[in-house]
């Protein structure tokens, strides 16, 4: 077996003493930010990845430590949700519906637990599921040229912006303002400069890395000063922790089932975790029926959407590795990590770096038995975390985002870039645009321009080469498919609103 | 006027500018049949017509802060770039000891926690950067370090 084969080298690699000790730290501060209201996975992996590189880690050892902290994320997430109703990143907003509920029943622990195992379940199947389907999928990207990347780009873009927000229009202008970003530097075919005004600090183009920390750690700053912090005092008691083997047993049906969807949901491109959970939770909810009473602490609500995000997480991995294309905000962030590294992913990824590709996947599973222990037995350190207030946090985000970006590049001027992007980024939000596809533009830009240009060299300037084969035809199809029907579709899906709770109307 | 119609406004004056701009991008004689400028154009186009139709439909008014939390916000801005500036000239204690207890102070307005917070995240800041992962960092002023 070849695969076996693979993850035998993938494990020699992992289970080195160092990355080994690199994987448990990611775990550990992975669980640690996704726990904390308004740090999340793409803002904690995000202003990692620069302390990552000024530590002087190479590719393997890098990619094992952001990929445990953003695994850690995923699990960390649901702890907030369920003890204050403040979901600690957007995938885990769903936890929120019956975990908070269940905890407000006296049974925190008891959802903690079922919540554990179940992102445990998620993480684990959806890593196993991504073993199997990214060689397939690196097979066949084997057939992909230009016209059918450049078709590929635009399909990431337009279900980003179908699927994952409210409005196509200022979704689709995200995608046109990072693109835009994206074309400031260099023109890399004929060497000329572009939009850089003369200004030789932007002939380099625009760093990814400081445009991300900037919209997704420092923008926070700038909403935590607008609501003064959010309360968030625990309004529940956790009691003794102990596993009940009851609901987990009952919710195993829930778990595999959501563990399909979310994976499903997490390979898609452009669709990634939250949807993954939404999806997960109310398929479960549809699933059940009458006789469940989801919304009011339903065990199999709490597992349902868990299952569904940590598949999705681990669904997501397979068309950012094989085609190089994200599928969510944290995979366009690992993305960048991996361009930064001169790794480029893609089918020759396998070929070429298998010990990076394998490594990786081996960490993956290393990562979920790690993060599963110290997310049952230890979960009670973990909730300690969610007291630290915001005004020691926020200050701690904002320093560490500067000495990594100083670090990494050591200059002024991508410092008040940082700042210029998080003062964007938080006018952005405010106004509801989303902010992924505008990182996700920046950093597809100036392949997917070479994708176009390329496809017209060999096309000698004709455009209906990039309509020219059966899979570029198939991808066009799905992206104005992936644009359009949510316009459709939006009026009969109404997304479900977390139960209210007086202590939280307070900002 | 709504805000999404100011914002859509600006956006179709960005797309204009943008335009202009691409058409100001020199083409090498060398180049290949679509050039540096088609597109830069084909972005502008797109998001002149998303800025269009912001104007024509705009969405429901966002919630934006009162006006103090605007100058919380400007001061903010103000102590990020000062920080960004100094960081530099004035050594890794001291500018983030002031920054981060500003930063702290905005978020929630007690003197005493603030310049705690600042204090203390500066010391365990440096000593976990510069001791834990080794980066170049400069405690103080590098005029006072000979």
């Amino acid at each position: 077996m070849d695969t076996l084969a693979n993850l035998a080298l993938g494990f020699s690699v992992a289970l080195t003493p160092y990355t080994l000790f690199l994987a448990i730290c990611g775990c550990f501060l992975g669980t640690i930010i996704g726990a904390l209201p308004g740090l999340g996975p793409s803002n904690g992996v995000a202003i990692l990845i620069p302390l990552a590189f000024a530590l002087g880690l190479d590719a393997t050892q890098a990619l094992v430590l952001l990929t445990s902290v953003y695994y850690g994320t995923m699990y960390g997430g649901r702890i907030s949700s369920i003890l204050l109703n403040i979901p600690g990143d957007e995938p885990a907003m769903m936890t929120t519906l019956d975990g908070y509920p269940m905890a407000k029943q006296g049974r925190a622990g008891d959802a903690l637990v079922i919540s554990g195992v179940a992102s445990f379940m998620g993480s684990f199947l959806s890593t196993i599921g991504l073993v199997i389907m990214a060689p397939l999928l690196a097979s066949i990207a084997y057939l992909f040229g230009p016209a059918e990347y450049f078709a590929l780009y635009l399909l990431a873009f337009c279900t980003l912006g179908g699927v994952a927000s409210k409005n196509q229009a200022k979704a689709a202008l995200a995608a046109c303002l990072g693109l835009g970003i994206a074309m400031i530097g260099l023109d890399n075919s004929t060497g000329m400069p572009r939009f850089t005004g003369g200004n030789l600090h932007l002939s380099d183009g625009i760093d990814f890395l400081v445009a991300i920390v900037g919209m997704f750690a420092i923008s926070e700053v700038f909403i935590f000063i607008e609501s003064h912090g959010r309360n968030s005092a625990l309004g529940v008691t956790l009691g003794k922790i102990s596993i009940p083997w009851k609901d987990l047993k009952n919710t195993f049906g829930t778990m595999m089932r959501s563990t399909g969807i979310g994976f499903v949901a997490g390979v898609l491109p452009g669709a990634g975790a939250s949807l993954g959970s939404f999806m997960a939770y109310m398929a479960e909810k549809g699933y059940v029926g009458s006789s469940g009473y989801f919304g009011k602490g339903d065990p199999r609500g709490v597992a349902a959407p868990e299952a569904g995000n940590n598949a999705a997480a681990g669904g997501a991995m397979v068309p950012m590795l094989t085609l190089g294309v994200p599928g969510s905000g944290t995979t366009a962030v690992m993305l960048a990590l991996l361009l930064t590294l001169n790794i480029t992913p893609g089918p020759l990824l396998f070929k070429d770096h298998p010990d990076v590709v394998w490594g990786l996947i081996a960490s993956m599973f290393i990562a979920n038995v790690v993060l599963l222990i110290m997310n049952v037995p230890m979960v009670k350190l973990f909730v300690k975390v969610l007291l630290v207030p915001a005004w020691v946090l926020m200050p701690m985000v904002t320093m560490v985002s500067f000495v990594g970006i100083f670090s990494l590049t050591g200059s002024y001027f991508d410092m008040i870039l940082m700042i210029f992007f998080g003062a964007l980024g938080y006018l952005l939000r405010k106004l509801d645009v989303p902010t992924v596809p505008v990182i996700l533009g920046i950093l597809l830009g100036s392949e997917m321009e070479d994708a176009l240009r390329r496809a017209m060299v060999l096309s000698d300037g004709d455009w209906s080469y990039l309509f020219s084969s059966p899979i570029a035809i198939g991808l066009w199809v799905a992206a104005i498919g992936g644009f359009l029907a949510p316009l459709f579709l939006r009026g009969k899906l109404g997304k479900p609103i977390p139960v209210s709770d007086t202590t939280l109307d307070q900002d | 006027m709504s805000s999404d119609r100011i914002f859509g406004l600006v956006v179709v004056m960005g797309a204009l500018a943008f335009f202009a701009g691409a058409l100001q991008i020199q083409t090498s004689f060398l180049s290949d049949p679509v050039g540096p400028r088609v597109f830069p154009m084909l972005i502008a186009a797109s998001a002149l017509l998303c800025g269009l139709v912001l104007i024509a439909k705009p969405d429901a008014e966002p919630e934006w802060p009162a006006l103090a939390a605007w100058g919380n916000m400007a001061i903010a801005l103000v102590v990020l770039v000062s920080y960004a500036l100094l960081i530099g000239p004035m050594g890794f204690l001291t500018s983030t000891a002031l920054a981060a207890a500003g930063v702290s102070y905005l978020i929630e307005k007690n003197a005493r926690t603030a310049a705690l917070t600042g204090l203390g995240l500066s010391l365990v800041l440096f000593v976990i950067f510069k001791y834990g992962l080794g980066l170049g960092l400069f405690a103080f002023p590098r005029a006072w370090m000979g």
